[in-house]
C-alpha cells in the first residue's frame, strides 16, 4: 500500500479514488446485496489474476472486481500464446479471443491474497469467480474457505468456452439448465453470501439459463461469458490465431464486436416474465460509459470489463465515472438506480410494433459532400429511393425520393457525415396498430 | 559545362552548400509514405461512387478502388488498377498537380473533412512497392500490325504499350539518346529521384513488342512520308522542344539560357556541384518550368533568384502549390514586368534586364511607361515550348493541319493526314501536363486499333 508520508496522492473526488460520489453523482450500487462504490467491475479475467492487479485496479478506482476462476487442485496450465484479435483497418482492436483456462496459481495463494485484499480495501466489491467440478462434494470442500476470506461474493464460472468443458465444467455446465440450478443449489446450501450465476452465451435461449439459476436460488445472473471463436487464419502457415506450435484451437470472444450480442441477452432476461427482477451484471464489451449506461438501460445493476482494461490499462475507469456521473447529472438521475432498466418498457418482440409508422429520409443539403455513398448503397440494394442530380455548375446532389423510401436507415449508415442525413418521421393520420392486429396478418388476434 | 553559362562559378565554387547538402537539396520534394501512414491514409478515402477524383483524373485512373486495395493491403492490386489506366502511373504520382486535379475534388475537402486525401502520395506508394514476377499486362495475339511512333516522351511511351497490349508491333523513334521525355530531361531533379524516369521505362517495355530507335529527329534524318509508307499507323508524340524566345537584342549572349536546357542538364548529371550557378538570376516565366528552374536554381546556391512575369499572381499557370515551393526557397516574385532590355557588361555578358512596368488595361497588358532593373548574372526563359525549327517541316508533316502551332486532331486524335494519329504536347487540346500526355497515348492507341480493325473487316 501507499507509503507516502503525505498522501498527496489522493483527495475528495479525485477522479481515480473510491469515492462514490463522482461531479456530485452517487454511483454507488448495492448489486444483490454486494455494496460498491461504483458500478464499474473487473470481469474475472486475467486483470484479476492475482493481488498485484486488483490492488492496482482499485487504486486506479475500480469499484469492484471478479477475481479470477478459482478451481480444484492442481491448478490449471496454460500454453503459450494465448490471445488473438479481430482488428479493423487501423488496427483497432474490434474483438479479442482468449484460450486461457482458469487461474494456475494454487488455490492457497489465491485465497491468501483475496483474504488480505479485501481487508485492506473494504469499501471495494470483491468477488471470487470458481468453478469446480459438477459434483456437490467439490463444492462443499471449496466454498468454505472462499467464504472464509470475507470476500463478498461468489460467481459461478458456467461459461468457459475452451479447455475446461471438455473436463465437464464451464460451457458443458452452462449449457445444461439442469446443472446449472444443481451446482446454484448446491453453493447456496454452502455458502451463506451472494452467489452469481455467470451465463454463457454459447446458447440458444439465454432466458433458460437466467430460468435455471433463478430455480436453483441464484441471487443474481452476469453475462456474457465469451463466444466461442476463430479471429482470423494466418494464410501463409494455414492455421488459426492464436498459434500454439503449428495448431491453434477455438477461443471466446469478447471486446466491442459483442456489445450487441450481450445488450439482447441482458435484454431478454430483463424483460423475461419468469426472471423479472433478477439481478443482472452485465458484461461484453464496455469500453466507455456510454456502453455501461446503455447494459444499465437494458437493466444491469452493475457491469463488469475486461478487454478495454486489457487494450488500455485500468486508468480507463476514470472517463467512465467521470462520463456517466456528467451524463446522469446532466439527465437527473441521481443514483443507478434511477435509470436502470428504462429502456426495457420500450423493447419489446417485433410483433407488437407500430406498423402504421413511417419515417423517411432527409438530406441536408448543406452538410452533404457529395460522396454518393447513400445513392450507391440505395440504388443497388435497397429501394431506388435516392435521385442523383447534376446542378449546373457540375456539383452532384442527392435527393431523397420520398414516395419510395421506406425508412431503413441504410442512406443514415453509410452517411459518413454525421446528422447529415436524418430520419424524420412522418405524420400518416393511421393509428397505432400492431401486426397482432393488422388486418394484413392471417394470424391476427382479433380485438 | 556548356555554352552560355560557362564563364560563371560552379556551384563548388560559388560554395554555398557542400556536396552532401547539395545532394539532400535535390533529394526527394515528398517523402513517399511509410507503409503504416499510406495503411492510415488509405482508410481516409470514403469509397465514393461516381468519385468526383475519377472525373478529375485526365487518365481516368479508377481511384477509389486502388485506395481501397490498398487499404486491403493489396498492394500488387492498387498498382494493376492504376497501371491498367495510366501506365506511366508511378511518374504521375511524382509530377501530377494533384492540387488542381483529384485531390482537388476529393469529397474530403469540404469543411467539416479537415483535407482531402493524399492520392497522390497513395499512387505513389502503390507504384513504389508493387512486386511483379512478371510484367503484369499480357499481349493480345499478334495483330501483325506495325506502328511507328514518334517521340519516346510520355504520349508515346503510353501509346506504345497499349498498342503492345492489342497485339501490335511498335517501333519507337526517339530524337535523344534516353526515353522518358520531360520526364527524363524536364522536370525538376527533386520531384523525379533515383533514376526513377529509366526505370519506369524498363518496366513498361516489359510488356515485349516495342523497339526503340534512339538519335532519330522528325525532320533531321527521319521522314513522316517514310514512316507512312512503311508502318501501318504513325502516332506522333513529339514534345516541343524548342523555347521561345524573348525577342529582344542581346538575346545569344553569354548568361542567358532557356530553362529546359538548363534543367536538361541538371538532370543528367552526375555531380551536382560542378554545374554553373548564377549567384544572382532572373528566371522570367509564370508556368512550373519558371518554378522548377528559380527553386532548382536556389537550392544549388544562388544568393539571388527572381521570378519575373508580366501579370499578376493570380494568372499564373505555375499552381499555388508550386508557388509555395520557391517562395519556401527564397525566391522572389516580381510580377506585372515584362522584359524590356537585356544588360549587357563589358564583355558583352548578361548583366542583368530592364523591365517595363505592366498594368491591365481594359483586360489588354500595357506598359505603364515606368521601367526598373535587376542586376543579375544570369537570365533563364521560361515563357513557353514550340516545336524545334525542322521538326515538322518534310514535305509531308507540313501537309499536317495546324491548330495554332501545334498539329490538329479530332476527338480520335486523328490529323489531318490519313494513318497518322498524334496526341501530348504537340496537339492543341493539351493541358501540358505528363498525365494528359498519357491519356492522350493511350486513347490514340484504341482509336489505331479500332481503325486498323474495320480495315481488317473490310479487307
Amino acid at each position: 500500500m501507499n507509503t507516502t508520508p503525505f498522501n498527496t496522492l489522493s483527495f475528495p473526488g479525485k477522479k481515480n479514488s473510491g469515492d462514490s460520489v463522482v461531479n456530485g453523482v452517487d454511483l454507488s450500487v448495492n448489486f444483490a446485496g454486494i455494496k460498491a462504490p461504483n458500478p464499474f467491475w473487473l470481469a474475472s479475467a486475467p486483470p484479476t489474476d492475482k493481488a498485484y492487479n486488483v490492488v492496482r485496479a482499485y487504486e486506479a478506482g475500480w469499484g469492484g472486481v471478479v477475481w479470477k476462476t478459482l478451481g480444484e487442485e492442481p491448478p490449471a496450465v496454460n500454453v503459450s500464446s494465448r490471445y488473438s484479435a479481430h482488428y479493423g483497418k487501423n488496427r483497432e482492436v474490434i474483438g479479442f479471443n482468449n484460450i486461457e483456462l482458469i487461474t494456475d496459481r494454487s488455490l492457497e495463494i489465491n485465497l491468501k491474497e483475496i483474504t488480505q485484499v479485501k481487508k485492506d480495501w473494504p469499501d471495494r466489491a470483491l468477488i471470487v469467480s470458481i468453478m469446480v467440478p459438477c459434483n456437490e462434494e467439490a463444492w462443499a470442500y471449496i466454498l468454505p474457505l472462499v467464504e472464509a476470506t470475507g470476500a463478498d461474493g461468489i460467481e459461478l464460472n458456467l461459461g468457459c468456452p475452451h479447455g475446461m468443458p471438455e473436463r465437464g465444467m464451464g460451457a458443458a455446465v452452462g449449457q445444461n439448465p439442469d446443472l446449472i440450478e444443481k451446482v446454484t443449489y448446491w453453493c447456496k446450501k454452502h455458502y451463506s453470501k451472494p452467489v452469481i450465476v455467470k451465463l454463457t452465451p454459447n446458447i440458444t435461449d439465454i432466458r433458460v439459463g437466467a430460468q435455471a439459476a433463478l430455480r436453483g436460488g441464484a441471487d443474481a445472473v452476469s453475462l456474457i461469458n465469451t463466444i466461442n471463436s476463430i479471429t482470423s487464419i494466418d494464410l501463409d502457415n494455414m492455421v488459426a490465431k492464436p498459434t500454439v506450435g503449428h495448431q491453434s484451437t477455438h477461443g471466446g470472444y469478447c471486446g466491442s464486436a459483442v456489445k450487441p450480442i450481450a445488450m439482447n441477452m441482458v435484454a431478454e432476461i430483463a424483460r423475461d416474465p419468469a426472471t423479472p427482477t433478477l439481478p443482472i451484471s452485465g458484461i461484453g464489451g464496455i469500453s466507455n460509459w456510454r456502453d455501461a449506461a446503455e447494459f444499465i438501460a437494458l437493466g444491469a445493476g452493475s457491469v463488469q470489463v475486461c478487454t478495454a482494461a486489457m487494450l488500455n490499462g485500468f486508468r480507463i475507469v476514470e472517463e467512465m465515472k467521470d462520463g456517466l456521473s456528467r451524463w446522469m447529472a446532466e439527465k437527473d438521475y441521481d443514483s443507478i438506480e434511477a435509470f436502470s432498466r428504462k429502456a426495457i418498457p420500450q423493447t419489446t418482440d417485433w410483433k407488437h410494433l407500430d406498423i402504421n409508422f413511417k419515417t423517411i429520409a432527409k438530406i441536408d443539403q448543406d452538410l452533404c459532400i457529395e460522396c454518393g455513398r447513400c445513392y450507391i448503397a440505395c440504388e443497388d440494394t435497397s429501394h431506388q429511393s435516392i435521385a442523383k442530380l447534376t446542378e449546373q455548375d457540375g456539383t452532384r446532389r442527392y435527393e431523397v425520393i420520398e414516395e419510395e423510401c421506406v425508412g431503413c436507415n441504410l442512406c443514415q449508415i453509410t452517411c459518413p457525415v454525421e446528422n447529415c442525413i436524418t430520419m424524420v418521421p412522418q405524420e400518416t393520420g393511421q393509428p397505432f396498430l400492431a401486426w397482432d392486429n393488422d388486418p394484413r396478418n392471417p394470424f391476427r388476434v382479433a380485438s | 559545362m556548356t555554352h552560355s553559362l560557362n564563364h560563371l562559378p560552379s556551384a563548388k565554387e560559388v560554395g554555398t552548400y557542400d556536396p552532401h547538402t547539395l545532394d539532400s537539396n535535390f533529394s526527394d520534394l515528398h517523402p513517399p509514405l511509410t507503409p503504416r501512414q499510406a495503411m492510415i491514409e488509405s482508410q481516409r478515402c470514403l469509397y465514393c461512387f461516381d468519385a468526383p477524383c475519377v472525373e478529375a483524373c485526365p487518365s481516368d485512373i479508377d481511384i477509389p478502388s486502388f485506395i481501397r486495395q490498398i487499404s486491403e493491403n493489396n498492394i500488387n492490386g492498387a498498382a494493376e488498377t492504376i497501371l491498367e489506366a495510366n501506365i506511366l502511373g508511378g511518374s504521375c504520382a511524382r509530377v501530377c498537380p494533384t492540387e488542381i486535379l483529384c485531390e482537388r475534388s476529393c469529397v474530403r475537402n469540404h469543411d467539416a473533412e479537415c483535407q482531402p486525401v493524399l492520392i497522390g502520395l497513395l499512387q505513389r506508394h502503390a507504384t513504389d512497392n508493387m512486386q511483379f514476377e512478371s510484367h503484369p499486362f499480357k499481349r493480345a495475339a499478334s495483330t501483325g500490325r506495325h506502328i511507328a511512333v514518334v517521340g519516346a516522351g510520355p504520349a508515346g511511351l503510353s501509346c506504345a504499350h497499349r498498342l503492345a497490349m492489342l497485339g501490335h508491333q511498335v517501333t519507337i523513334f526517339e530524337a535523344e539518346q534516353k526515353p522518358g521525355g520531360l520526364n527524363e530531361y524536364g522536370i525538376a531533379r527533386y520531384k523525379m529521384t533515383d533514376d526513377f524516369a529509366r526505370k519506369e521505362v524498363e518496366f513498361l517495355l516489359e510488356i515485349g513488342g516495342i523497339e526503340i530507335q534512339y538519335g532519330q529527329r522528325l525532320g533531321e534524318n527521319l521522314e513522316l512520308a517514310t514512316l507512312r509508307k512503311q508502318y501501318d499507323s504513325v502516332f506522333l508524340g513529339l514534345g516541343l522542344g524548342a523555347s521561345r524566345a524573348l525577342g529582344l537584342t542581346g538575346e545569344q549572349a553569354p548568361g542567358l539560357m532557356p530553362a529546359v536546357d538548363y534543367i536538361k542538364i541538371l538532370r543528367q548529371t552526375n555531380d551536382l556541384s560542378s554545374l554553373t550557378v548564377a549567384k544572382r538570376c532572373i528566371v522570367i516565366g509564370a508556368g512550373n518550368t519558371a518554378i522548377d528552374m528559380a527553386t532548382q536554381m536556389a537550392r544549388l546556391g544562388a544568393s539571388e533568384v527572381t521570378l519575373v512575369y508580366r501579370r499578376g499572381v493570380e494568372a499564373m499557370s505555375a499552381t499555388d502549390h508550386e508557388q509555395e515551393i520557391a517562395k519556401a526557397n527564397g525566391v522572389r516574385m516580381v510580377t506585372w514586368a515584362q522584359p524590356d532590355e537585356i544588360l549587357l557588361n563589358d564583355q558583352g555578358r548578361v548583366a542583368g534586364m530592364r523591365f517595363a512596368k505592366t498594368h491591365d488595361q481594359g483586360g489588354r497588358l500595357a506598359p505603364t511607361g515606368e521601367t526598373f532593373e535587376i542586376t543579375a548574372d544570369a537570365v533563364f526563359t521560361a515563357i513557353g515550348q514550340g516545336f524545334e525549327g525542322a521538326s515538322l517541316s518534310d514535305a509531308t508533316a507540313a501537309e499536317l493541319a495546324r491548330d495554332g502551332e501545334r498539329i490538329h486532331v479530332n476527338e480520335m486524335f486523328q490529323t489531318s493526314l490519313p494513318n497518322v494519329y498524334a496526341g501530348g504536347d504537340c496537339v492543341k487540346p493539351g493541358q501540358d501536363l505528363t498525365v494528359q500526355a498519357v491519356q492522350h497515348g493511350k486513347l490514340a492507341a484504341h482509336a489505331i486499333h479500332q481503325a486498323l480493325a474495320a480495315k481488317q473487316e473490310a479487307a
